[in-house]
C-alpha cells in the first residue's frame, strides 16, 4: 500500500486541494449524491418513522448483544455454516489463511468488505502465498493502484478517469488514452468474469446478519460477490459483531433505508440472502471483535457500532467533499470513520474528530441517526484529557482558556485584534498563519460590541 | 478462556441496559395501482416490464427480443421448446456461457423494482447472475406494494439461498457515470401475467 501516514489530516487534505479542478470535481460529485438521496428519501413520507425504528432496532441489537450472538450463531451451525471467532484483525486473517489452506487453494476472489480491508487481509494471505482479487470495480480499481479505498460505498470517488484509463493500460494492457467509463468496465467485466470462473475460494462482507434465522444479508449493485460465493467451492464471510439485527422482518426498515440513503437508489441491484452452503460446498462465517467490544463500552461513543455503512454522511460532509477519503489515513474515512477510528488508535487518529466543522448535516442525514457530529465533539474532550491532542491546539486552547476566563484580559485580546487587522495586518496574513491559506481574512471592525453599546446605551 | 468465550464475556459487561424492539406494524404501503407503479420504479432502475396476457406471448416477445440462436435455460417447463431446463446438481460452472436465462420470479415490489427469487426457482443459485440477459416471469396479483409486505410473504424462508434482484446489474464506479452490466446481466427484462 502507498503510505500515507506520515502525514495529519489537514497535512493530507493540503496535498488533495492544490488540484483545485479536481476538488471542485469530487465536490460536486458527492454534493450529486446527497441531492440523490435527498430525491429518494422524500418519495417516502414516513421516512423520518422509518429512521426512528431503524435507530430503535440498532439500539435494541447493542443492547442485547450478547444474546443475538447466541442465537445466530446456534441457528448458522444448525443451517450447516461454519461459526468462527476472531478477537482481532490478526486472528481474523490467520482463519481465513488456515481455511483456504486446508483445501489448498491459492487464490481467491474477495467482494467489497471494509472489515477485511481494516484488517489488511490481502497483504496478510500475499505474504502466504495466497491471491487475492477485489471483484467490486471501483476497489479493483484502487487495488491495481495499490491504494486503499477513499469512500466506502464509492471506492475510487476520488480518481479521474484519465487515471482509470492510465491504470487500465499499465495493468490490463488497453489502448492508452481510453477513459470511457462503459468501455473501462466492459474491460473489467471481461478480466473479472475470468477470475470468477477460477476461484475455488470467495470471501464477502456481510450487510445484515440475522440473528433469528442465521443467514446474512450481502448488498451490492454489479453482482460481484454472487458471482464469486456460487462459483466457490469454499465460501467465507467476515464481519463485525455489529451487523447483527434481531429478525428477518426488520429487513424490510434497513434495506429500504440503506440504497436510498447510499446512493438514492430504491433497492441495490442485488440483495442477496445467504443461508445454507449448497450441495457440496463449504460454508464459513467469522465473527469479528477488532475493537467492537471496547466501543460498546464508551458510553458516549458506543452507538457508533449502529451504523449500516451507507456512506451518506461523507457524501454531505463539506470536509469530506474538499478533502477526500484519503486524507483521513483510515479504512473507513468521512464523520463516521472520524468516530470510530480514534477507539481503535486514538494516539493515530487523534486528527480525525477534528475534521470537522461540527456543523451537523452527517447526524441529519444518518439512516439510524447516530449523533455523529455530538460523537466528534466528545472525542475532541477525550483527546485533549488523554494528552493526544496535537501541541499547537492544545497551546492554542490553553492560550484560548486564559484569555476567556477574565473579561478584561478578553476585551484587551478583542483590541489588540482589531488594532493589528487594522494597522498592520500582514503580521495576521502571513503564511504563519494556517487559517490564513486559502482564505483572505476580513476587515476588522472598528469597535467591539461591548464597545457600541457601552456608547449607545440609552 | 477461547476467544469466543472472551468475546462473549465483553460484550455481555459492556452493553447497555436492555432496550426495547420498536414495533414496526403500522409500516405498509398504500391503496395505489401496484402494477401499473411496479412498471413504472423497473424502468426507472434500467429495466423493461412488460404486461402480458399468457406464457405464448411471452415466448412469442422472447423470441423478438433476445438472440435465440444462443444458449437458453430455463426453469420453466413450459418454455422447453425454446431453451434448455436448467439441471439443478451438475457443476455451475457449465452454465458460463448462457445467454439469456427465463425463470419464475415468486413476487415483486412496488415501491422499488425487486424481484423475490429463491434457489427453488432459479434452478442453480447463479443462474440470474451468470448470464448475459435476465428474464422473469411473475404474475400481476404477486406485486406487492412495499418491502414490508415482502418480508410477511417471505415469511422466515425454507430455502438455502434467496434473493432481490431489482434491474441489470451496474455501477457508477468510474466518474459516477453510469453503467449497466457490471458482472451479472446486462439487460433484465420482467413479464408481468395479467
Amino acid at each position: 500500500m502507498k503510505q500515507t501516514e506520515t502525514k495529519d489530516h489537514a497535512g493530507l487534505a493540503e496535498d488533495f486541494i492544490k488540484d483545485e479542478e479536481r476538488v471542485n470535481w469530487h465536490d460536486g460529485a458527492l454534493w450529486y449524491i446527497r441531492e440523490k438521496r435527498d430525491i429518494a428519501s422524500k418519495q417516502i413520507p414516513e421516512w423520518e418513522a422509518l429512521r426512528e425504528a431503524a435507530s430503535q432496532i440498532k439500539n435494541n441489537v447493542i443492547s442485547n448483544l450478547h444474546d443475538y450472538l447466541l442465537q445466530f450463531e446456534a441457528n448458522l451451525t444448525k443451517n450447516g455454516v461454519k461459526v468462527h471467532w476472531a478477537n482481532n484483525a490478526d486472528e481474523h486473517n490467520a482463519i481465513v489463511y488456515s481455511i483456504l489452506k486446508a483445501k489448498g487453494i491459492t487464490e481467491m476472489v474477495k467482494s467489497k468488505s471494509m472489515l477485511t480491508e481494516e484488517c489488511h487481509l490481502n497483504e496478510y494471505l500475499e505474504e502466504r502465498g495466497i491471491g487475492v482479487i477485489n471483484s467490486d470495480l471501483g476497489e479493483y480499481i484502487q487495488q491495481l493502484d495499490n491504494e486503499p479505498p477513499s469512500h466506502i460505498v464509492l471506492p475510487c470517488i476520488h480518481k479521474r478517469k484519465e487515471e482509470i484509463g492510465e491504470l487500465f493500460h499499465e495493468h490490463l494492457g488497453t489502448e492508452k488514452g481510453l477513459s470511457d467509463p462503459t468501455l473501462l468496465t466492459r474491460v473489467a467485466r471481461k478480466h473479472l468474469r475470468n477470475v470468477f470462473l477460477t476461484r475455488r475460494g470467495a470471501l464477502t462482507g456481510v450487510n445484515f446478519a440475522v440473528a433469528e434465522t442465521g443467514e446474512y444479508v450481502v448488498c451490492t449493485n454489479e453482482g460481484n460477490a454472487d458471482m464469486g460465493a456460487h462459483l466457490s467451492e469454499v465460501q467465507i464471510a467476515s464481519m463485525g459483531l455489529e451487523k447483527i439485527i434481531p429478525q428477518k422482518k426488520h429487513l424490510s426498515v434497513f434495506l429500504r433505508l440503506l440504497a436510498r440513503s447510499a446512493t438514492g437508489q430504491p433497492i441495490t441491484i442485488y440483495s442477496s440472502h445467504y443461508k445454507k452452503p449448497r450441495e457440496g460446498q463449504e460454508m464459513h462465517l467469522i465473527l469479528v471483535d477488532a475493537g467492537r467490544t471496547r466501543q460498546l463500552g464508551r458510553t458516549d461513543f458506543r452507538n457508533s457500532l449502529k451504523c449500516i455503512k451507507c456512506g451518506g454522511c461523507m457524501n454531505t460532509c463539506p470536509v469530506y467533499r474538499k478533502s477526500g477519503g484519503l486524507s483521513y489515513h483510515n479504512t473507513i474515512s468521512g464523520p463516521i470513520g472520524a468516530i470510530l477510528a480514534p477507539n481503535l488508535d486514538m494516539k493515530k487518529h487523534a486528527d480525525l474528530p477534528y475534521a470537522s466543522t461540527l456543523c451537523g448535516s452527517c447526524s441529519n442525514v444518518c439512516p439510524v441517526k447516530i449523533n455523529i457530529h455530538e460523537q466528534l465533539y466528545k472525542w475532541r474532550q477525550v483527546i485533549v484529557k488523554e494528552g493526544y491532542a496535537a501541541n499547537t491546539k492544545a497551546l492554542g486552547m490553553k492560550a484560548m482558556a486564559w484569555t476567556l476566563a477574565s473579561p478584561e484580559k478578553f476585551s484587551t485580546a478583542g483590541k489588540a485584534g482589531r488594532w493589528f487587522l487594522h494597522n498592520i495586518p500582514f503580521v495576521v496574513n502571513n503564511k504563519f498563519n494556517p487559517w490564513y491559506k486559502q482564505r483572505e481574512m476580513p476587515e476588522g471592525p472598528k469597535e467591539s460590541f461591548a464597545e457600541w453599546y457601552a456608547k449607545n446605551e440609552k | 478462556m477461547t476467544t469466543r468465550e472472551q468475546i462473549l464475556e465483553a460484550v455481555l459487561k459492556n452493553q447497555p441496559e436492555s432496550m426495547p424492539l420498536p414495533d414496526i406494524g403500522m409500516f405498509k404501503g398504500g391503496d395505489d395501482d401496484t402494477v401499473r407503479k411496479y412498471i413504472d420504479i423497473f424502468k426507472t432502475i434500467g429495466g423493461a416490464a412488460y404486461l402480458v396476457d399468457d406464457l405464448e406471448v411471452v415466448k412469442s416477445m422472447v423470441a423478438e427480443q433476445f438472440d435465440t440462436t444462443k444458449r437458453i435455460a430455463t426453469t420453466l417447463p413450459e418454455m422447453q421448446d425454446i431453451a434448455e431446463l436448467i439441471a439443478p446438481a451438475i457443476d455451475p460452472h457449465l452454465y458460463e456461457d448462457v445467454e439469456l436465462a427465463i425463470i419464475r420470479g415468486h413476487f415483486s415490489v412496488a415501491e422499488n423494482g425487486a424481484v423475490w427469487l429463491t434457489e427453488e426457482v432459479m434452478g442453480q443459485r447463479i443462474i440470474p447472475y451468470i448470464c448475459q440477459h435476465l428474464a422473469v416471469v411473475l404474475t400481476a396479483e404477486s406485486i406487492v406494494p412495499t418491502l414490508h409486505e415482502a418480508y410477511e410473504r417471505i415469511g422466515l424462508g425454507d430455502y438455502g439461498f434467496g434473493g432481490f434482484i431489482g434491474g441489470p446489474s451496474k455501477t457508477a464506479d468510474i466518474e459516477q457515470a453510469l453503467v449497466l452490466g457490471a458482472h451479472g446481466p446486462l439487460t433484465m427484462t420482467v413479464y408481468i401475467i395479467r
